[in-house]
């Protein structure tokens, strides 16, 4: 329902309320805190659960993967390719680990996927290059993105 | 004319130019960082000391872009269209005074281009050929969002520059001049003497309803929000220069700026006493040239250049209050426009010139 509300002189005048509206954007100049964050030097806060360039986790210098393959069968835009290979003792492990980012989605299934807390999604997000890059084993193995 | 008033007349239109053509990227600066910060927003502030080199570094930009015109413009037109606006947004300002004046040898120098003897009327003359160009535009462009533009343009130009015009008649009433140099001088006189406290007869003082008229007509003669119907991004995308790029498109912007200057500068000598010495600037006008032992010609030096200041001052605060005034209002919808301009302004700028007249004909102002 449209409810006229009544106005005095003064507010029919709109000169005042100008004035007032004036003093507000003033004060706003002046006073009030500012939202921008200034990138490079600055940056937003994301949380721990955030999904951004993947990592392979390891323990004492070995990579937690056995080369189970639930993550390349999960992963919807078929991003990560493994090629699975045998340790001297026996143990099975990826002897090829790339994502390719370019098709990645950062669903996080790989993650929730993996049997061996292996695969993880750090909260890296400045993933720009010149180049179309498929990221291997060894480069996934330094990212952490302070994990 | 011989040859000093030629070297005088040159100097001054060069300092004029060259003082506003410094005004334009300061003023996209100001309009830029100052919408900024009253949205809670920073605004540029990388290039340069706070970010004042920007305006450069854009129009570098819009030096290197390619220069190229859609295939569906009337080209000669298209192209001079920008020139039409810009020009005579330089000129406006030759009218305006903006120092007092000075003997230099026995020779007295004006400190305004062409003191002409149909002052004020020179100014609204040229300052509405600027539509001329944005019409144009529109026209040549031949795209409907353009033409609309162009369309409300000249029809907001009418229903304004009519309710302006009038509204100036109060103050040529009032100082019985039409020359901009005489009303800014004249405007120097005691209105009122309260013990030693002698209020200066600036415009504002005996026409404040004129100076209200005629600062809303000039937001409308200037295109700026909240009158700023001819570009309304929201409903006709960006109006009569949609069609433009490049360095043409910076040539509507800077015409826009300049005719925010002059505006400023008019309004400024009609109705704050243009290079009339702000309150307590002659106090400190007084104390300066003692304190500098100045005499004769360095003391006359020292007050131009304080007239000086104070014009700057004044026409600062106005070009600021069109930018303060952008960001806090919002656009008119185009019949509450309609209905401002022929329903309220005309007719109280009407009302104006008969109290004027009743006034100066029994002698109170």
């Amino acid at each position: 329902m449209l409810v006229k509300k009544k106005k005095g002189v003064l507010q029919e005048l709109y000169l005042i309320e100008i004035i007032k509206g004036l003093f507000i954007t003033l004060k706003n100049l002046f006073f009030a805190k500012k939202v921008t964050i200034q990138y490079p030097e600055e940056r937003r806060n994301y949380s721990d659960r955030f999904r951004g360039m993947h990592y392979i986790k390891a323990t004492n210098g070995v990579e937690n993967c056995t080369a189970c393959m639930l993550c390349p069968t999960v992963c919807p835009a078929e991003c990560i390719h493994i090629e699975a290979g045998e340790r001297e003792d026996k143990e099975k492990y990826p002897v090829k680990f790339e994502i390719d980012l370019l098709r990645c989605c950062f669903c996080g299934m790989c993650e929730e996927a993996c049997p061996k807390d292996a695969i993880k999604l750090s909260n890296i997000y400045e993933m720009s290059t010149t180049h179309r890059e498929v990221y291997e084993k060894s480069f996934l193995l330094e990212q952490r993105g302070g994990k | 004319m011989d040859k000093f008033d030629w070297l005088a007349v040159g100097a001054k239109a060069g300092f004029i130019v060259l003082v506003l053509l410094q005004v334009v990227p300061i003023m996209v600066w100001v309009e830029r960082r100052g919408s900024a910060l009253m949205q809670n927003r920073l605004g540029p502030n990388r290039v340069g000391p706070l970010g004042l080199f920007q305006s450069l570094a854009d129009v570098l930009k819009f030096l290197w872009k390619e220069e190229g015109a859609p295939g569906h413009v009337e080209r000669f037109y298209y192209l001079l269209a920008p020139l039409v606006s810009l020009v005579p947004a330089f000129m406006t300002f030759a009218a305006v005074p903006f120092a007092s004046s000075i003997m230099i040898g026995d020779r007295l120098v004006q400190f305004q281009i062409a003191d002409l003897n149909v002052g004020i009327l020179y100014i609204f003359a040229i300052a509405s050929l600027g539509v001329y160009g944005i019409i144009m535009a529109g026209w040549a462009s031949n795209s409907k969002y353009t033409m609309l533009g162009s369309l409300r343009s000249s029809s907001q130009m009418i229903s304004y520059e009519l309710s302006m015009g009038l509204s100036v008649i109060g103050i040529i009433m009032t100082f019985s001049s039409v020359k901009l140099g005489d009303i800014a001088r004249l405007q120097g006189e005691t209105l009122l003497q309260l013990g030693s406290l002698s209020i200066p007869k600036w415009g504002i003082l005996i026409q404040p309803l004129g100076f209200l008229i005629f600062l809303v007509a000039a937001f409308a003669e200037t295109n700026r929000l909240p009158f700023d119907l001819p570009e309304g991004e929201s409903e006709i995308v960006a109006g009569y220069h949609l069609e433009y790029g490049g360095m043409k498109f910076a040539l509507f912007m800077m015409a826009e700026y300049l005719n925010m200057t002059t505006a400023s500068a008019v309004i400024s000598t009609l109705y704050f006493g243009g290079w009339q010495l702000l309150p307590g600037m002659t106090a400190l006008l007084s104390w300066a040239q003692e304190a500098l032992h100045l005499s004769g010609m360095g003391a006359e030096a020292l007050r131009v250049g304080f007239e000086m200041a104070s014009f700057g001052i004044k026409v600062g605060f106005f070009m600021w209050f069109f930018v303060w005034v952008r960001w806090t209002l919002p656009r008119f919808r185009y019949d509450q426009l309609m209905d401002l301009g022929w329903k309220v302004m005309l007719p109280l700028s009407l009302v104006n010139i008969f109290v004027t007249g009743l006034m100066v004909y029994y002698g109170w102002i």
